[in-house]
């Protein structure tokens, strides 16, 4: 069947087959390797993706189902300049692998875009269901909060 | 990990969902928030030969306070009740539940009445209904029917349906006077499933005594357990310590947990000994403070 999906404000299509899993679609059809495979048993969090806005679990959805939304993928973060995200992120050694930082950045977008001044507890809650075997979470919350502080001095 | 292949509908309205619905029958299923179903489909615990799309049915998405009920349709996601006014000011047992069903992103995705469809007795959502005292609309293509909430829980996996039918709504009755609830839920991580659980709910006349009582026990039996003989203890009675105790204790004797990973059975029901007692503590104080 095919699937037409907005990612990162182009619209895309291919055809696939029903089963396929969004998380495919963007990486396989469409080529576009940022978001990740950790767990594909929905536990992790590397695959996140933000439907119309929201964080989901991109390897617990159907590409079908996602036919005539917007998918914002990591990819779509930089606009010409890097994003307050991804500047925080290096600044505070948001990261060390990288494999959950797609999934950590799109969370923290889709919260700062609410919040732009989360405390500690509000950013660990909105990471929850995403894991991190590198860094400990302290400087991945720094770093969600530097982009804010960043994003309402602008 | 790949789901079995299987025939995609993706109905533009309710109408053209039921008729679907009605014509696969049995080899019909539905695809909600998918966040129970795709996990199954990909172990090959599920195979569904036909999946009826229902997230374009957006006119289902919906948490509102109607007469007498709060209405929750069929596409309300977790995260809609979550810090919502209208659950908070119908439902203190739901309202305490909601933060504590799976995690952000599985909220954002999975919907209260797939859940509820669902029947896993390591479920949430189904304690809190069988405490509270909801009821599921079912529709079909020939009509619609209320079941109350312990009929439509049949056991491990299996809800009352008939084939062709699906959940629209679910309602949950408005209290009669200042009423409590809680949701105490143990789990080793957020996105954990509980390792043992208890919903409450009372309910109190202007005098204090408890006109309607509402207990149901998460991962400790086959199914959402729900223990009429302590509820019934309760009702008619003027709260107290004791009292409490009485119906803790029958809560942790009914249920009949099994030793797992999260924790052996008599642990579990000390838990449940525990959380009951406390979850009533918990709703009798915040009925006081209502009232
Ligand atoms: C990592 C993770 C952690 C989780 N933790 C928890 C937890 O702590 N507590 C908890 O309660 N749940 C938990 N869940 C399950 C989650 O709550 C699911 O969203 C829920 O069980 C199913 O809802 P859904 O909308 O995703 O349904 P789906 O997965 O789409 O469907 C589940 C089943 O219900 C049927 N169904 C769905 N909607 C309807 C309908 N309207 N009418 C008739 N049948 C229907 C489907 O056909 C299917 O058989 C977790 C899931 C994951 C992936
Ligand atoms: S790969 Fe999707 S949650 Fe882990
Ligand atoms: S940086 Fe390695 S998993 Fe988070």
């Amino acid at each position: 069947m095919k699937v037409t999906v907005t990612i990162n404000g182009t619209a895309q299509s291919a055809d696939v087959e029903p089963r396929q899993l969004l998380v495919d679609f963007i990486r396989t059809e469409l080529g576009m390797t940022g978001t990740h495979i950790g767990c594909d048993t929905t536990s992790c969090g590397a695959c996140t993706v933000l439907l119309d806005g929201t964080p989901i679990k991109s390897c617990t959805m159907f590409a079908a189902s996602a036919d005539g939304h917007e998918i914002q993928t990591v990819e779509g973060l930089k606009n010409g300049e890097l994003h307050p995200l991804q500047v925080s992120f290096k600044q505070n050694h948001g990261l060390q692998c990288g494999f959950c930082t797609p999934g950590m950045m799109l969370v923290g977008k889709a919260l700062l875009e609410k919040n732009t001044s989360p405390t500690d507890d509000e950013v660990r809650w909105a990471i929850s269901g995403n894991l991190c075997r590198c860094t400990g979470y302290t400087n991945i919350v720094k770093s969600i909060q530097a982009a804010g502080a960043a994003i309402e001095g602008n | 990990m790949y789901p079995p292949a299987f025939e995609y509908w993706s109905p533009r309205s309710l109408d053209e969902a039921l008729s679907k619905l009605q014509e696969l029958g049995n080899d019909g299923r539905v695809l909600a928030g998918g966040q129970s179903l795709i996990p199954m489909m990909k172990l090959r615990l599920a195979a569904p030969a036909n999946l009826v799309d229902i997230n374009n049915l957006t006119d289902l998405a919906y948490v509102r306070a109607d007469n007498g009920h709060l209405a929750i349709g069929a596409l309300a996601r977790h995260a809609d009740v979550v810090d919502n006014a209208d659950v908070k000011a119908i439902s203190p047992t739901m309202a305490s539940a909601a933060p504590w069903v799976a995690d952000p992103l599985v909220r954002n995705r999975g919907t209260v009445a797939g859940s509820i469809a669902h029947c896993d007795p390591e479920g949430d959502w189904n304690s809190v209904m069988l405490a509270v005292g909801a009821s599921v609309v079912a529709s079909s293509s020939s009509g619609q029917r209320v079941i109350p909430i312990g009929e439509f829980v049949v056991d491990f996996f299996t809800n009352s349906l008939d084939e062709g039918e699906m959940v629209t709504e679910v309602r949950i009755p408005r209290p009669a006077g200042a009423a409590g609830g809680a949701y105490l839920k143990l789990e080793r991580k957020i996105g954990d499933y509980a390792t043992a659980a208890v919903a409450t709910f009372l309910d109190l006349a202007g005098d204090g005594t408890i006109t309607n009582a509402g207990i149901a026990l998460t991962a400790v039996a086959s199914k959402n357990l729900k223990v009429t003989e302590a509820e019934q203890l309760l009702i008619g009675q003027t709260p107290s310590d004791e009292l409490f105790g009485e119906a803790a204790a029958i809560a942790a004797r009914a249920c009949d947990p099994e030793s797992d990973v999260r924790g052996p059975a008599e642990y579990k029901r000390a838990v449940i000994n525990a959380y009951t007692k406390r979850g009533l503590d918990q709703a009798f104080a915040q009925a006081k403070g209502g009232s």
